[in-house]
């Protein structure tokens, strides 16, 4: 299994009303279904994604995440997920604040653009990063908005978002102490678990 | 019948007539007591029962779905693209059951039968019957051939209001509501088309108040307006630019031409046919009026005007779903302004608020509401894979 998926089921209750917002394949979801008996949503616009959640039997929902989630009703979902999806949607902070409404929780990764790598590469070359994780040129890329570690922990502290944990991977999903002590100059990608507790 | 017959055509099939004597309470007050209900089932029942699909008929279909009647027949069933060994409801998997509606002039008890206390045609005194009625009568069907439960049950448009009702009325009798090009319920647009249709119907000096039978006649004038208005929600613009913009001496480009063909490639400067679409729509409209029954025509307007799922839970869609117990697939279609991808969205919608478990798609498709019927590839592979995961459900079987 991927390890951010390890990490990930850890904060999914058994049994759980489970959401994940650009549901790609499935295969989260899948694997939450069998894994943790979740009842499943995904919502998805990519017509091949798609068909690949109707042969695993995931429950998708052809909806474009920027057109809001206004049909959803509040605090109807457990878990909202958000995995790799954060950088590519038109208003990230928008659809923060939405699936913190629609989920009593919410998990959010996103790839780290204030990793090293990324930092030398742009004060080096004086070019957007491209690299075998982020494949794209500036031009064609659906990432659209990238953020750090740090960007995303003083959104969460101006928006009032409660962080119940963070884990900051390496490419391989893997953490390890030097990670830690630098995480947004060492991982590669972030993993939120947030909620709003005064709401 | 095209010789040979395609590997995956369910081949000929038979009907067959299933009596019904315990009476009927519609939603009208009337009782029907006693009715006929004309059949056709497709692939084998398992041993458990558990692999039986109904499938639910449009405004204008019938029990025929797929395959043919006689080696003669030129066309099979109105639904033959999508049913048959190895197609999307694959008959070698399921036990598919389709029905004639009653009140419907396939065979089953409508109109145009016998009227067991008067001895004569029921004509316009067929009572008026809903799509409650009409899912109660499957219902009893159901028990008639020992299915306990369906492993899911399908239908298009008017089809897809009764896949609800069943999902509504008889939580525990199904697995799966699968709509296609579904609404909650119609619009004041869609029920103007209909008044138009009936209109023309009940004006054409050969109705005789619906008892055309006894007069020897049918109002064949005004079925033909009616399916013609009909016929034309059931397209799109680009269909039909498609459809009738094949030749190019109408504007000289045909990428130009709007689905302007003309029919005898000039302007006759008259008030006869000029252009391919209205000899299509004429020629829609003849065949129909040569097959349907009038009576009939105006009882599935009314049932589609009327129903309304909402009308015993405070007109919220949301709690009518709230003791479903079966999933739900809803697809929609780009190009379908009868009932537009935003009606199936309010289902969607009010399914998410009942907390049950739905799986929607938005079908890029040109042909309008009548894609569900027409071969649309991305469509025909969603049904199959969502059938094929109800398969292993049913039948225990992990992938």
């Amino acid at each position: 299994m991927r390890p951010d998926l390890d990490i990930i089921q850890r904060w999914i209750e058994p049994g759980s009303r489970v959401l994940d917002l650009g549901c790609g394949e499935g295969n989260l979801l899948d694997y939450l279904k069998r894994e943790k008996q979740v009842l499943d949503t995904g919502l998805e616009i990519n017509a091949d994604n798609i068909e690949h959640c109707l042969q695993k039997g995931v429950h998708v929902i052809e909806q474009d995440l920027d057109k809001g989630l206004s049909n959803f009703e509040t605090a109807s979902f457990d878990t909202v997920l958000l995995t790799q999806t954060l950088q590519a949607v038109q208003y990230p902070d928008i659809i923060i604040e939405e699936m913190l409404r629609v989920g009593r929780n919410g998990i959010v990764t996103f790839p780290n653009f204030g990793h090293w790598r990324s930092r030398f590469y742009l004060a080096r070359k004086g070019r957007m990063p491209v690299s075998e994780f982020m494949p794209y040129e500036w031009y064609n890329t659906p990432n659209i908005h990238f953020c750090t570690v740090r960007d995303f922990d003083s959104f969460c502290r101006e928006r009032k978002i409660d962080i119940l944990e963070r884990t900051v991977v390496d490419i391989r999903h893997r953490d390890n102490w030097m990670i830690n002590l630098l995480p947004n100059l060492l991982g590669e990608i972030a993993i939120y678990h947030i909620t709003r507790r005064g709401k | 019948m095209p010789n040979p017959l395609p590997e995956n055509s369910v081949g000929i099939v038979s009907p067959r007539l299933v009596h019904f004597d315990e009476p009927l309470l519609l939603r009208s007050g009337k009782v029907l007591n006693s009715y006929d209900l004309m059949i056709e089932t497709y692939g084998e029942l398992n041993a458990d029962k558990s692999n039986a699909i109904l499938i639910c008929h449009a405004l204008s279909g019938d029990h025929h779905a797929a395959g043919y009647h006689s080696e003669t027949d030129a066309k099979p069933g109105w639904w033959d693209h999508y049913i048959g060994p190895g197609k999307p409801i694959d008959t070698t998997l399921f036990h598919v059951v389709c029905l004639n509606n009653l009140g419907g002039c396939a065979g089953s008890t409508g109109p145009a039968s016998i009227n067991p206390e008067t001895n004569t045609w029921y004509g316009p005194d067929f009572p008026v019957v809903t799509v409650r009625d009409w899912v109660q009568s499957q219902a009893r069907l159901a028990d008639f051939l020992g299915i306990e439960k369906w492993a899911a049950v399908i239908g298009g448009s008017l089809g897809g209001m009764q896949v609800m009702r069943w999902a509504i009325s008889y939580p525990a009798r199904l697995g799966h509501a699968i709509m296609l090009a579904a609404a909650p319920k119609l619009s004041a647009q869609n029920i103007a088309f209909n008044e138009v249709a009936r209109q023309s119907i009940t004006a054409d000096p050969d109705f005789h108040h619906g008892r055309y039978l006894e007069h020897g006649t049918f109002p064949k004038k005004g079925l033909m307006l009616a399916r013609m208005v009909g016929h034309i929600t059931y397209l799109s613009d680009s269909a039909m630019r498609d459809k009738f913009g094949k030749a190019s001496d109408a504007l000289k480009s045909a990428s130009l031409n709007l689905g302007r063909d003309l029919r005898a490639g000039k302007l006759s400067f008259g008030f006869d046919v000029d252009f391919q679409v209205e000899s299509y729509l004429h020629y829609q409209g003849e065949r129909f009026s040569e097959t349907f029954d009038a009576n009939t025509y105006l009882l599935m307007t009314k049932a589609l005007d009327y129903f309304d799922p909402t009308v015993d839970y405070e007109g919220d869609l949301s709690k009518a779903f709230a003791n479903s117990l079966c999933e739900f697939l809803l697809i929609s279609f780009s190009t379908d302004w009868r009932f537009p991808p935003e009606r199936s969205r309010e289902i969607v919608t009010a399914l998410l608020k009942a907390r049950q478990q739905v799986t929607y798609l938005e079908v890029q498709a040109d042909q309008g509401h009548d894609a569900f019927l027409l071969p649309v590839p991305r469509y025909e592979q969603a049904l199959r894979s969502y059938l094929l995961r109800i398969h292993r459900e049913v039948t225990g079987n992990a992938s």
